[in-house]
C-alpha cells in the first residue's frame, strides 16, 4: 500500500506541474481559439530562466542568498520573463492573424514553437543544464508519513501550484479583468461592442498563461533537476492532453485533466513499465477525444451557421 | 492554379472570390518579358509544362551532380512527394493533419518489413510490384481508420488527434515489437527495389529518375484528380462543409478519401525512402521532419500542386544542400537579403540609400571597435572565398564569438520584432543595424551551427509566409468567409 500512495503523491505533484501548463494553454485557447503550440517552449525558457538565476547567485551548492530568496527571485523572474514573451509572440504572430483563415495562426504556431526550440538550442547548446536541487533543499527537509515520503521540493510545488489555482479562479470569477476575458472568450466582438479593451484582455490573458507557464517550467527544473531545449515538445504534448482531455477551455476542466494525466502516468511507469508511459498517454487522449469530443469538464460546442 | 493571362473570366470558381481573383490579377500582372514567359507558359497548358519541368528535372544528372548534391536530390524530391500528397488533405480539403508523418513512416516500415529477413525465419521478400500495392493498400485503410475521427471533429480537434497519432507512431516504431519492429536501431538491410525480376535499382542515380518519374506521374494523376468531381466536392468542403452537404456532396466520405489519397502518397514515397536509404529508423519519421513537408508545402502555397513541389524542392535544397558549405551559404544569405531589399524597398533612391548607410555603419563600428578593443575583432567572418575577404573589415568577429554571438542573436530576433511593428522611416531607419547585425550574427554564430540555423530558417519560413503571404508563393488568395 505504501508504494501505491508513493506513486500518487509522485504522480499528483506531476500532475499539478501538468495542470499549470494546461491552464495557460486553455486560457489562451479560451480568448483566441487558437491551439498555442509555442506553449510548452514557453515553459522551457522559463527552466532555462530559473537554471541562469541559480548560477547567478553563486550556483546551486555555494549560494550567496538563503533559499528561499532564491526560489522567489526564480519564481518571478520566470514568471515576469515568460510572460513578457508570451504577450511580444501574440502582438508579432498572432495578431496579424486574427481573422485570418483558422489554419494560418495554427501554422505560425508550429512556426514559433521549432523556432523557440531551436533558439535554445542554438544559445545553450544541446547538452543537459543540471538544476541540482538537492544541494541546497536537502531530501530531509521533506515529511515522512508512515513509508510514504514526500520531499520538501514536492510540498512547495503542491502548495504553489494549489495557490495559483486558486488565485487564478477568483481573478477569472470576481475581478474586472476575468469579467473582460469571459467576455472575449464567449464573444469578442460583442465585447469589443459594449467598450472592453480587446487587444488588452488578450495581451493579458496572453502574459498570464505564458506566466503560468514559466512557474511551472521553473518547478520542472526543481523537481526533475534536467533543462534542455527539447524538454518543452512533450510537456506542451501532454499539456494539451491535460488541457483537452478535461475540456478546452474551461479551467477547472485543465486542472482536472493535468491531474489525471499525472497520476496515470506515475501509475503505469511504476506498475506497467516507463516503456508504454507516453503510448498509453497518447491513446487515452485519442480515446476521450473520440467517445466525448469536448473533454470531461467541456460543453459540447454548437456549430453557428 | 497559378497566374492567369486574363482576368478569370469563367465566372467565381470555388475558393476565390471574383473581386479578389480580380484585385490579385491587377497587382500580379507582370508586365516585360517576365509576363511574356509568363503568358507563354499559361498557353501551351499543364501537361507539357510539367513534362518540360520532368525532363529537366531528369536531365539534372547529366550536368555532372556528384554523390552529395544526388543525395540532395534524392531527399528533395522525397520530400516534394510528401508535400504534393499533404496538399490532398490541407490544401484541398482544409484538414490540418498533423500525423501525416506517420503514413509515410507506415510506407517505409511497411517496405521494410516485406523486403527483409525482419519476419519470419527466412524473411519475407516479395518483388516490388507486389509490395508497392500492398503497402499503398496498407496505407490507405490505415488512413480511413485515422480520417474517422474527422466526421465528429473540426478544425483544431482533428489537429491534435493527429498529432498524437504522429506521435503515437514514434512511440510504437520505438518500444513495441522490438524483434520485428527493431526499436530505435530500426530495420537494416531491406531490399532494393526489383521489377520485372531482374530491373534492381540499385545506384543512387537509378534512385532519382525513379522519383523524378514517380513525383511527375503524381503530379499529373492529382491534377487529374484536382478537375474531376471529387476535386471540386474537396474544396467545396474546404470552404464550408455545411454548404457542401446541402448541395448533396456526401462530406464524410469526401473526408475520408482526401485522407485515404494523402495517406497512399506518403506511403508511396516512404517506400522509395526506405529501398533508398536501406535502412529505416523510428526518428526518420518525426516532428521535425513533418514540419519541413508543412515549410515546403506553407512556402509554395497550399492548395497548389505545382506550389507543393516546387516548394518542397526550395526548401529542401536550401536545408540539405546550401546550408552546409560556408561558401554556399553566404552567396545564399546575402543574396537573400539582396533580393529582398530590391524587391521591397521602392523608391530605388532609398534602396540606394540603405546599402550605402549599411556599408559606412559597418566599416565605421568596425573601425571604432578595433580602436576599443583589437580582441572583439579579431575573430573573422566565418564565410568562406571572396566574401569572407569583402567583410574582413566590416562585420565584428570577436575572438570567441560564442556569447556575444548568442547575445547578438537574441538582439537580432528583438530589431526584427520592431521593424514589423514600425512603420514609416523608422523602418527604413532600423533597417541599416539589422542588416548590420544580421550579418555579424551570421559571421560569428550561425554560419558555424548550420544544422541549427537551418531549423531555424524552417520555423522562420512558417511564420513569415502565414503573415506575410498566405497564399504561398505560387497560390492564390482566398478569402474565407466570416462565421
Amino acid at each position: 500500500m505504501g508504494f501505491f500512495f508513493q506513486e500518487l503523491v509522485n504522480g499528483v505533484t506531476t500532475g499539478a506541474l501538468y495542470s499549470l501548463i494546461a491552464l495557460g494553454f486553455s486560457m489562451v485557447y479560451g480568448v483566441l481559439k487558437l491551439l498555442n503550440f509555442a506553449h510548452g517552449d514557453l515553459y522551457m525558457v522559463g527552466a532555462f530562466i530559473g537554471y541562469f538565476v541559480i548560477q547567478w547567485f553563486g550556483g546551486p551548492s555555494a549560494l550567496t542568498i538563503p533559499v528561499p530568496l532564491l526560489l522567489l527571485i526564480m519564481f518571478v523572474l520566470a514568471a515576469v520573463l515568460v510572460g513578457g514573451l508570451g504577450v511580444a509572440i501574440e502582438r508579432f504572430a498572432y495578431r496579424p492573424l486574427r481573422d485570418a483563415p483558422r489554419i494560418a495562426p495554427l501554422i505560425t504556431a508550429i512556426g514559433i514553437s521549432f523556432f523557440l526550440e531551436n533558439s535554445a538550442l542554438l544559445l545553450f547548446g544541446a547538452q543537459f543544464r543540471v538544476y541540482n536541487t538537492s544541494d541546497f533543499i536537502p531530501f530531509s527537509a521533506g515529511v515522512q508519513i508512515g513509508s510514504v515520503s514526500i520531499d520538501a521540493v514536492q510540498i512547495m510545488v503542491l502548495a504553489l501550484g494549489l495557490a495559483m489555482m486558486v488565485g487564478l479562479r477568483q481573478l477569472v470569477i470576481k475581478t474586472r479583468l476575468g469579467k473582460q476575458m469571459r467576455a472575449v472568450a464567449a464573444d469578442r466582438e460583442a465585447a469589443e461592442m459594449l467598450g472592453i479593451n480587446v487587444n488588452f484582455t488578450i495581451a493579458a490573458t496572453f502574459f498570464l498563461g505564458s506566466a503560468f507557464a514559466g512557474v511551472a517550467g521553473v518547478m520542472s527544473g526543481l523537481l526533475f533537476n534536467q533543462v534542455t531545449s527539447t524538454i518543452g515538445f512533450l510537456a506542451g504534448l501532454k499539456a494539451f492532453t491535460a488541457a483537452v482531455v478535461g475540456g478546452i477551455g474551461s479551467l477547472p476542466g485543465a486542472m482536472l485533466g493535468g491531474l489525471l494525466i499525472g497520476i496515470a502516468e506515475s501509475f503505469i511507469t511504476g506498475y506497467v513499465s516507463s516503456t508504454y508511459t507516453n503510448l498509453f498517454v497518447f491513446a487515452l487522449l485519442i480515446a476521450v477525444m473520440l467517445v466525448r469530443p469536448s473533454g470531461l469538464l467541456g460543453q459540447a460546442q454548437l456549430q453557428k451557421v | 492554379m497559378s497566374l492567369d493571362a486574363q482576368p478569370p473570366a469563367v465566372g467565381p470558381q470555388v475558393g476565390s472570390d471574383e473581386w479578389v481573383a480580380r484585385q490579385a490579377h491587377r497587382r500580379e500582372y507582370a508586365p516585360g518579358w517576365v509576363g511574356t514567359a509568363q503568358r507563354a507558359s499559361q498557353r501551351i497548358g499543364w501537361w507539357p509544362r510539367l513534362a518540360i519541368a520532368g525532363v529537366a528535372g531528369a536531365a539534372l544528372p547529366l550536368l555532372g551532380l556528384g554523390g552529395f548534391q544526388l543525395q540532395v536530390g534524392i531527399d528533395a524530391l522525397v520530400i516534394a512527394l510528401l508535400a504534393v500528397g499533404l496538399n490532398i488533405v490541407v490544401g484541398w480539403a482544409g484538414l490540418l493533419d498533423l500525423g501525416y508523418i506517420a503514413f509515410f513512416g507506415f510506407g517505409a516500415y511497411g517496405f521494410a518489413l516485406l523486403s527483409s529477413s525482419q519476419l519470419g525465419s527466412h524473411g519475407i521478400h516479395l518483388p516490388a510490384l507486389l509490395s508497392l500495392p500492398i503497402v499503398m493498400i496498407g496505407a490507405a485503410i490505415l488512413g480511413l481508420l485515422v480520417g474517422l475521427p474527422s466526421r465528429r471533429l473540426i478544425g483544431d480537434y482533428l489537429a491534435i488527434v493527429t498529432l498524437f497519432f504522429g506521435e503515437a507512431f514514434v512511440e510504437f516504431t520505438n518500444n513495441v515489437a522490438p524483434g520485428s519492429l527493431g526499436g530505435p536501431n530500426g530495420i537494416i538491410s531491406i531490399d532494393p527495389i526489383r521489377i520485372f525480376g531482374n530491373i534492381q535499382f540499385n545506384s543512387n542515380e537509378s534512385y532519382y529518375y525513379l522519383l523524378v518519374f514517380l513525383l511527375v506521374a503524381v503530379m499529373a494523376v492529382l491534377r487529374l484528380l484536382d478537375t474531376s468531381r471529387t476535386g471540386r466536392a474537396w474544396r467545396a468542403v474546404r470552404e464550408d462543409p455545411l454548404a457542401a452537404a446541402s448541395m448533396t456532396i456526401p462530406v464524410n466520405r469526401v473526408k475520408l478519401m482526401a485522407f485515404a489519397f494523402g495517406a497512399m502518397v506518403a506511403a508511396l514515397a516512404g517506400t522509395i525512402f526506405a529501398a533508398q536509404q536501406i535502412s529505416v529508423f523510428p526518428t526518420d519519421f518525426d516532428t521535425p521532419i513533418l514540419i519541413l513537408i508543412y515549410a515546403g508545402l506553407i512556402l509554395g502555397g497550399a492548395g497548389n500542386i505545382a506550389g507543393a513541389a516546387t516548394g518542397a524542392l526550395i526548401v529542401m535544397v536550401i536545408y540539405d544542400g546550401l546550408l552546409r558549405s560556408p561558401a554556399e551559404s553566404g552567396y545564399l544569405f546575402y543574396g537573400l537579403i539582396l533580393l529582398t531589399l530590391v524587391v521591397k524597398l521602392r523608391p530605388w533612391r532609398r534602396l540606394g540609400l540603405v546599402l550605402a548607410a549599411t556599408a559606412v555603419l559597418g566599416f565605421a563600428a568596425h573601425a571604432v571597435t578595433r580602436a576599443l578593443s583589437p580582441a572583439a575583432v579579431a575573430g573573422g567572418p566565418q564565410s568562406a572565398g571572396w566574401i569572407a575577404a569583402a567583410l574582413r573589415d566590416w562585420v565584428i568577429v570577436p575572438a570567441n564569438p560564442q556569447v556575444p554571438g548568442n547575445f547578438g542573436f537574441v538582439l537580432l530576433v528583438c530589431l526584427l520584432i520592431a521593424i514589423v511593428q514600425v512603420k514609416g522611416h523608422w523602418r527604413t531607419i532600423l533597417l541599416v543595424p539589422t542588416i548590420y547585425l544580421a550579418a555579424c550574427v551570421w559571421e560569428a554564430r550561425l554560419i558555424v551551427e548550420y544544422s541549427v540555423t537551418r531549423q531555424l530558417m524552417i520555423g522562420a519560413i512558417l511564420i513569415v509566409m502565414m503573415n506575410a503571404r498566405p497564399q504561398g508563393l505560387l497560390g492564390v488568395r482566398r478569402v474565407e468567409a466570416a462565421i
